[in-house]
C-alpha cells in the first residue's frame, strides 16, 4: 500500500512536469507565430507585366513612429533586367527604396538614388534588416490588420499598385519559418 | 680594436631599439585597456517621466544601455523588442537588472514620445533624453558614433552604433550584446553580468 501511494505521487510527478513543459512548449511557439504571419493572411501575388509581387507586408508603427517599412518580393520573368526605382502611397507623404547595412557596430540607412535592379530571370527582396521601402512620414499610425496602398514604380514595367498587409510590429516575414 | 668598438656600439643601439619597441607595445596595448575603463562621464539629462537623471543611474545593479532615436524604423525596434524578449525570459533572475534607450536624436524625441515609444515594448525600460549638448557629451563618453543624415525635404535620419551596453554594478562597461547577435549568447552576457 505504501509502495503503491509512492508510485502514485511519482506518476503524478512525471505528469504534472511533462504538462508544464508542454504548456511551455506551447507559449513558445505562440510567441514565434506572433512575428509571423500564417499563410491565411498572405495576398494573392499581384502581376504586372513580367512582374510578380507577392508577399507584401508592413508593421504596425510604434507610438511616436512617423516611418514604417514596406518589404515585398519581386520576380522578373521576363530576359530583361528591371528596376524599381520608387513608389507612392496615400498613408504616407513619400515612398522611398532605403538600404540598411551595418558598418562595423555602426547602422546605417540609405536611400538608394538608382532603385534596386529586378535581375532577368530573378528576383528582387525588400526584407527586414536589408534592402526595403520607407513610407515616410505616415498620415496615420499604421493598425495591425489594416490594408496599406502602395503605388511601386518600376522603369520598365511602369506603376504598380498593390495592398501591404500590416502586421505585428515585430514581424519579420510573411512566410511560415 | 676599432672593429670591436662598432660592434658594440651597435648591439647598445639593438638594446635601445628593441626597449623602444617593447615600451611602445606595452603602451598600445595596455595603454587602451586602462582607457576602455574610463568610458562614460558625468551627465544631467531627463528621464521619460521629465524627471531629471544621472550617472548615479548607471550604478548599484547591472545595467543596460542601448542608443538609438524614436524614428529608428529597423536596428531600434528590433533590438528593444529582443530586449524585452531577454528581460521576460529572465524573469525573477533578472529583477535587478536596470535597462536604458538613450536617445541620438533629442532634437525629436522629447520625453513624452520616449514614453509612449518604450513603453510599447516593456514597462523596464527607462528612456533618457534632454538638452542636445549634454546627450552629445554623454554619447562621445561612451564612444557612441551618432550622425545625422540628410534625407529630403529637410527630413533627416541618424546613423549609429547599434551595440548594446552591459555596465557592472559600478557602472563598467562589462561586454557588449551585438545586433542580431544569437539570443543564447545575449542571455548567456546578461546572466554573466548579472552574476558578477
Amino acid at each position: 500500500m505504501r509502495s503503491f501511494s509512492r508510485i502514485a505521487a511519482l506518476a503524478l510527478l512525471v505528469a504534472s512536469v511533462s504538462f508544464a513543459a508542454e504548456a511551455h512548449d506551447h507559449s513558445a511557439m505562440m510567441k514565434s507565430d506572433a512575428s509571423v504571419m500564417s499563410d491565411d493572411d498572405m495576398m494573392e501575388p499581384v502581376k504586372a507585366g513580367d512582374l510578380v509581387l507577392s508577399g507584401a507586408f508592413t508593421r504596425a508603427t510604434l507610438p511616436g513612429a512617423k516611418v514604417g517599412g514596406g518589404y515585398v518580393k519581386i520576380t522578373n520573368q521576363s530576359m530583361e533586367p528591371d528596376r524599381l526605382i520608387g513608389g507612392s502611397s496615400s498613408v504616407a507623404a513619400r515612398v522611398e527604396v532605403h538600404e540598411m547595412k551595418m558598418d562595423g557596430n555602426v547602422m546605417q540607412m540609405r536611400r538608394l538614388k538608382d532603385g534596386l535592379e529586378v535581375p532577368a530571370g530573378g528576383t528582387a527582396e525588400l526584407s527586414p534588416g536589408g534592402t526595403h521601402l520607407m513610407l515616410i512620414n505616415l498620415t496615420a499610425p499604421l493598425k495591425q490588420g489594416d490594408m496599406v496602398p502602395v503605388t511601386l514604380e518600376f522603369a520598365k514595367a511602369g506603376k504598380v499598385e498593390l495592398q501591404f498587409m500590416v502586421g505585428p510590429a515585430n514581424a519579420t516575414s510573411m512566410e511560415h519559418n | 680594436m676599432n672593429f670591436r668598438l662598432l660592434r658594440y656600439g651597435l648591439w647598445a643601439v639593438i638594446a635601445v631599439l628593441s626597449l623602444f619597441l617593447v615600451f611602445t607595445y606595452a603602451n598600445t596595448r595596455f595603454g587602451t585597456k586602462a582607457e576602455g575603463a574610463q568610458l562614460g562621464a558625468p551627465f544631467n539629462l531627463t528621464d521619460q517621466n521629465g524627471a531629471p537623471i544621472t550617472e548615479a543611474a548607471f550604478s548599484g545593479h547591472p545595467s543596460v544601455l542601448f542608443f538609438g532615436f524614436t524614428h529608428c524604423p529597423e536596428v531600434c525596434p528590433t533590438t528593444l523588442f529582443e530586449m524585452a524578449g531577454w528581460l521576460k525570459t529572465l524573469g525573477d533572475d533578472g529583477k535587478d537588472l536596470r535597462v536604458f534607450f538613450i536617445s541620438v536624436d533629442p532634437e525629436r524625441d522629447t520625453p513624452e514620445v520616449m514614453k509612449g515609444y518604450t513603453a510599447a515594448f516593456t514597462d523596464r525600460i527607462t528612456g533618457i533624453t534632454g538638452n542636445p549638448d549634454e546627450v552629445e557629451k554623454l554619447l562621445k563618453s561612451w564612444k557612441i558614433y551618432a550622425k545625422k543624415v540628410a534625407t529630403e525635404n529637410g527630413d533627416y535620419t541618424m546613423d549609429h552604433t547599434a551595440s548594446v551596453m552591459l555596465l557592472d554594478r559600478d557602472g563598467r562597461l562589462k561586454s557588449t550584446i551585438d545586433y542580431k547577435e544569437s539570443p543564447d549568447v545575449a542571455l548567456k552576457k546578461l546572466r554573466l553580468l548579472i552574476a558578477g
